[in-house]
């Protein structure tokens, strides 16, 4: 099921009364392994990863399929002998109790299969770690700096354009539905958009304490560490918008510093970018402090005493 | 406890001292175990209503009880301080190991019994210091320290200005020394006071456990303490180890941090793995299956414990060949992991097994620790753990193994030795209501956390997406069923004390063959007053 809503939000609505929760439960049940409901967001009753959007993040989703055929098979095993153990070896069953401590063969055995079954989650494992290491050419660069509590975005190639992202705080008037028709919570202000199949390259750093950047659907998350510029990459192939949430324990407001990140076409991100580039270039954003990010997030580290 | 009185009419030559002397200037094992058993009682009542507090708040999207979330980073911050340094290692490796690692091998006391005091000693002002520090400013305008137990700067450094962390950090140094000291202790009990006859070969794996526990403890903890010095002195005297303004670097902590962080959750479940090869083999009448790999397996997982740290910080920006090594590292402990499960399950297998309260405690361990063991061979692939880190799915995981999964092994070993502690039979009913009560209310809590966080469900938040209502619902109701567990559990304990049931020397029969079952119940002021001999 892919529900490619365009740069759509299914917000939060679906999350209305009881009978939708048990129908969405029932469903999601029906489609274990196939589903993904949430369109770059948690959806309701949801046991799946989110859609995944690039490749690194469906190489992720394949590989955790195969580990819980694995490990389910490893947990049913062990629940099995239990229970084989629970009926034939109680004390009614079997009155008597064998003597047997020790059987090399056995010993043997349940070193070594462990040992292989490793080795092959080895190889895949090995084979996703360099592909998400594996840069490609960036066509586009952007610069995420965490800040107690909303993310500085920069866009050095666009003449240093940037602005911050505030989570957009809750409309009285509507608690439900969230503010501006977007989720409550993962709602920002200001997203960070780019244009469609294009290798993003993400420079990440912080400006106060350590924060993390992740958006679940492109399967990156990286720390934001005051004094450390982390890269990362994403090539995001379906349009949509895309949600992730400050993953570093960061304070107060940890859980009110959302990512919102707009996936657009060429055309669209063309668009965007002019309108932006007028918008943003005015107003110098609140965590800029001066013009290398990195030396900033040190002054500030040390003048926050 | 207060029975104690009664072990008196044993032995005419049983000098008690008075009751300041005996239990504030203990030098006794078995009151410094009981000292410590209900130390970590008064701790894990008090964790236990901090984790209500977490789920209350999380019971639903938004705000519920809290006004300001940085009270909820509070509470989950103590929340995990006092279960682990509170709770957990006071019973297992202080309550339980200073009442039976002596009477196991036969030992009349431990090696330095007024060490042993000050190891006691020092964890009631510990506990207090970390309840100070709920009280007094944390970030400006704002009490205690919501840091997370990890303690990662700078958010515990100029994200904490008021003294809150600087309490939080002198509470763990205290935890910290009493551990050291304590393991000095035992490590020598173990190696210089065995009775004739018990070999390090013929220990009890209850003992290998602890040996094993007070070695990681001895070099892990040190680790610790320098860290956490590191950090009070960026607080307080203008250092700047971790802060890159001085030329410091957050992730150094990060390092430092998990080189004792992940010992420190094998500390706090290797003296569970002994209780439930004990338990396992008393209940199977068996002895255990493959003795020597099991207490080898212990040693393993000590050694490799200390050189897989960085699987968590596979996103702190490690360079590829790290995350590369601690990937394959982190595999390796899962073999000798492996190897303990199988080789309980071969104790019972052929076994004539009996499943009082103490049994199925280990048994549902076994389950538990199984769920938990198989995420966390998921979570060792950083290329996964870029979906997980930090999200619920790793709090599952770790409840499943260190927290709950301890848990349930503090509780077999509870009732198994509640009788021969107190001299009194505990009703097999309630415990067994307490227990499938209990295992209820944790799978419940905890299970759907799995989903919840492969959602995307942040951990530490006190607040979470409007889509993720319903696991946490039943998070919330697990954590309800879990608390009434808790009650059915003192009403047996307090029920227990008052019926004076008599339990006899061994009431479990021919599969109880250790040396604490030939000793009277409760022992004897000194138990052994001469040296019991070991063919
Ligand atoms: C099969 C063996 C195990 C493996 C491969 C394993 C692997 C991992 C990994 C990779 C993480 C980091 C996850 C993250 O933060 O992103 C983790 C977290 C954790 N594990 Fe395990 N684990 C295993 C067993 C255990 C056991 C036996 C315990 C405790 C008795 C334990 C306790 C913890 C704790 C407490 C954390 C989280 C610490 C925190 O972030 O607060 N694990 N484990
Ligand atoms: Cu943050
Ligand atoms: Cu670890």
């Amino acid at each position: 099921m892919r529900n490619r809503l365009k740069g759509g939000q299914q917000n939060s609505a679906v999350f209305k009364g009881i009978g939708s929760i048990l129908a969405s439960a029932v469903f999601s049940l029906m489609l274990i392994g196939v589903a993904h409901a949430g369109n770059g967001q948690p959806s309701p009753w949801q046991i799946g990863f989110q859609e995944p959007v690039t490749v690194i993040a469906r190489q992720i989703e394949s590989f955790h399929d195969f580990l819980m055929i694995v490990i389910t098979l490893v947990t049913l095993f062990v629940m099995g002998l239990l229970a084989y153990i629970i009926l034939k070896f109680n004390e009614k069953a079997n009155p008597v109790p064998s003597k047997t401590t020790h059987n090399t063969a056995i010993e043997v055995i349940w070193t070594i299969v462990p040992i292989l079954i490793l080795l092959v989650i080895c190889i895949p494992s090995f084979r996703l770690l360099f592909a998400q290491y594996t840069f490609p050419k960036a066509d586009l660069v952007i610069k995420a700096t965490g800040n107690q509590w909303y993310w500085s975005y920069e866009y050095p190639d666009q003449g240093g354009m940037s602005f911050d992202q505030l989570m957009l705080r809750d409309d009285d008037n509507n608690p439900i539905g969230g503010p501006d028709g977007q989720p409550r919570v993962l709602a920002v202000d200001n997203f960070v958009v780019v244009p469609v199949n294009k290798n993003v390259e993400l420079l990440i750093t912080a400006s106060d304490v350590i924060h993390n950047w992740t958006i679940p659907a492109f399967g990156v998350k990286v720390d934001a560490v005051p004094g450390r510029v982390v890269r990362a990459w994403f090539n995001a192939d379906t349009i949509g918008t895309y949600y992730g949430q400050c993953s570093e324990l960061c304070g107060k407001d940890h859980a009110y510093m959302p990512i919102g990140v707009k996936v657009m076409s060429e055309a669209d991100y063309g668009t965007w970018l002019a309108k932006a580039k007028k918008e943003y270039a005015s107003s110098e954003p609140v965590g800029k402090k001066s013009g290398d990010t990195q030396l900033a997030a040190s002054v500030n580290a040390s003048t926050n005493r | 406890m207060s029975t104690q009185a009664h072990a008196a009419d044993h032995h005419d030559h049983d000098h008690k001292p008075g009751f300041v002397k005996r239990w504030l200037f203990s030098t006794n094992h078995k009151d410094i175990g009981t000292l410590y058993l209900i130390f970590a009682m008064v701790g894990g009542t008090i964790g236990g209503f901090l984790s209500m507090g977490i789920r209350a708040e999380l019971a639903e999207p938004g705000m519920q009880i809290f006004s300001n979330p940085h009270m909820f980073n509070v509470f989950s911050t103590a929340h995990g301080l006092i279960m682990i340094f509170f709770m957990i290692m006071p019973s297992l490796f202080g309550g339980f190991g200073n009442w039976f690692v002596p009477l196991m091998i036969g030992a009349p006391d431990m090696a330095f019994p007024r060490l042993n005091n000050v190891s006691f000693w020092l964890m009631p002002p510990a506990l207090t210091l970390l309840i100070i520090s709920l009280f007094v400013e944390g970030p400006s305008g704002m009490n205690g320290a919501g840091v997370g137990w990890t303690v990662y700067p700078p958010h515990s450094t100029s994200g904490h200005p008021g003294p809150a962390v600087d309490f939080a950090i002198l509470a763990l140094h205290l935890a910290g020394a009493s551990s050291i000291l304590s393991s000095i202790n035992f490590i020598t009990t173990i190696f210089n006071m065995r009775t004739p006859g018990m070999t390090l070969h013929k220990m009890p794996l209850f003992v290998w456990s602890m040996l094993v526990t007070a070695f990681l403890l001895l070099l892990a903890m040190p680790v610790l303490a320098g860290a956490i010095t590191m950090l009070l002195t960026d607080r307080n005297f203008g250092t700047t180890f971790f802060d890159p303004a001085g030329g410091g670097d957050p992730v150094l902590f990060q390092h430092l941090f998990w080189f004792f962080g992940h010992p420190e959750v094998y500390v706090i479940i290797l003296p569970g793995f002994g209780i439930v090869s004990q338990v396992i083999s008393t209940f199977s009448k068996k002895p255990v299956f493959g003795y020597l790999p099991m207490a080898y397996a212990m040693v393993a997982i000590g050694a490799v414990g200390f050189v897989v740290w960085a699987h968590h910080m596979y996103t702190a920006g490690l360079s590829l060949d790290t995350q590369a090594y601690f990937l394959a590292a982190t595999m390796v402990i899962a073999v000798p992991t492996g190897i303990k499960i199988f080789s309980w399950i071969a104790t019972m297998w052929g076994g004539s097994v009996r499943f009082p309260t103490p049994m199925l405690f280990a048994i549902g361990f076994i389950v538990l620790f199984t769920l938990g063991g198989v995420t966390g061979v998921v979570l060792a692939n950083p290329g996964i753990d870029r979906a997980f880190h930090d999200t619920v799915y790793v709090v599952a995981h770790f409840h499943y193994t260190m927290s709950i999964g301890a848990l349930f092994t503090l509780f077999s070993g509870w009732y198994y030795w509640f009788p021969k502690m107190t001299g009194y039979m505990y009703n097999e009913t309630l415990g067994k209501i307490h227990f499938w009560m209990l295992f209820i209310g944790v799978n419940v809590t905890f299970f759907p956390q799995h989903f919840s966080g492969m959602a995307g469900m942040a951990r530490r938040q006190a607040d979470y997406p409007d889509a993720l209502a319903g696991w946490n619902m039943i998070s919330t109701i697990g954590a309800w069923i879990s608390i009434a567990a808790m009650a059915v559990f003192f009403f047996a304990m307090a029920l227990a004390f008052v019926r004076k049931q008599k339990a006899g020397d061994n009431p479990w029969g021919v599969g109880a063959t250790t040396l604490e079952w030939t000793v009277s119940s409760p022992p004897a002021f000194h138990a052994f007053e001469k040296l019991p001999k070991v063919k």
